[in-house]
């Protein structure tokens, strides 16, 4: 693959191109699995999700939504995430040459690997992608014990 | 609450529609998609609306080539510090697209502005043609 010159300097470690394959790959078969029987129907909004031991960042696309039209609340480990996409509002006698966008409702709900610390979830909505900061709860962190010798 | 439209968005939304590159290559190292895009038309002007999450001001470009309008908006793919990615539904990546206008548009004037991650473009059209009343000199 061809690289700018800078990229020596840094770039991307070696697996990070074969997870992203990885990922195609497995993305291909479930797209051949919906169509077949609806295994895995994709949802609006598409969602990426990043994972550490201390927590969470999920980010997902919704260009052109109001932040007040989106509604996030975490129980536990579910996360939900709920809002409308408003369509432009037309005048009398504007009409639509083309329509490519969709608008409504979207719901779309998670459950997390862990329990989140719902008062420390952060959001922020920049560029139309929503950023979401979902750190795990204390007591659900792994408990490091000593043994002790008697 | 929504009145006109409540139906749900619907899945084929979520997915990114990737560049067709025919013939000319790219030179920057990231994927291109194009936009999803409205058009519609006022008595003034020609509104398009362009979805493009993670576009700013500052990184969209928009030229004019004899009428060729072409939007680019560039997105630096990037990942929070500290995380690995467990999950992945969509890819970062530039966006590209090309519309070709008639001469009903005021070329001077297009407008642009970007909004959360959308672009919506002001395309002007051209006043009535005035009448130009030629007077003839007497010779």
């Amino acid at each position: 693959m061809f690289r700018r010159p800078f990229d020596r300097y840094s770039y991307a470690p070696p697996w990070r191109e074969m997870e992203r394959l990885q990922r195609e790959m497995n993305r291909l078969f479930a797209d051949s699995f919906s169509l077949a029987g609806g295994l895995t129907a994709p949802q609006y909004p598409a969602i990426n999700v990043w994972t550490n031991e201390d927590g969470a960042v999920i980010t997902a696309e919704l260009p052109g939504v109001n932040i007040e039209d989106i509604d996030i609340s975490v129980v536990g480990d579910t996360l939900t995430l709920n809002g409308t996409r408003q369509p432009d509002k037309l005048e009398e006698g504007e009409k639509y040459h083309r329509r490519e966008r969709n608008y409504g409702n979207f719901n779309r709900t998670f459950q997390l690997p862990f329990h989140v610390e719902a008062d420390k979830v952060e959001a922020i909505f920049e560029k139309g992608v929503l950023h979401l900061s979902l750190p795990r709860a204390e007591v659900d962190k792994p408990k490091k014990i000593t043994v002790k010798t008697a | 609450m929504m009145t006109t439209e409540t139906k749900d968005l619907q899945v084929q939304e979520a997915e990114k529609q990737e560049l067709a590159t025919d013939g000319a290559e790219r030179t920057r190292d990231s994927k291109c998609f194009v936009p999803r895009v409205d058009i519609y038309e006022t008595d003034e002007a020609l509104i398009a609306v362009a979805d493009m999450p993670g576009v700013d001001k500052d990184s969209v470009e928009i030229s004019l080539e004899k009428n060729v309008l072409t939007i680019n908006g560039y997105v630096e793919p990037a990942q929070p510090d500290n995380f690995n990615l467990a999950y992945a539904e969509y890819e970062m990546g530039d966006y590209q697209r090309s519309f070709t206008l008639s001469n009903q548009i005021d070329f001077e004037k297009i407008e642009a502005v970007v909004k959360d991650g959308v672009l919506r473009l002001t395309l002007p059209k051209v006043g009535p043609a005035k009448t130009r009343k030629i007077t003839v000199k007497a010779a």
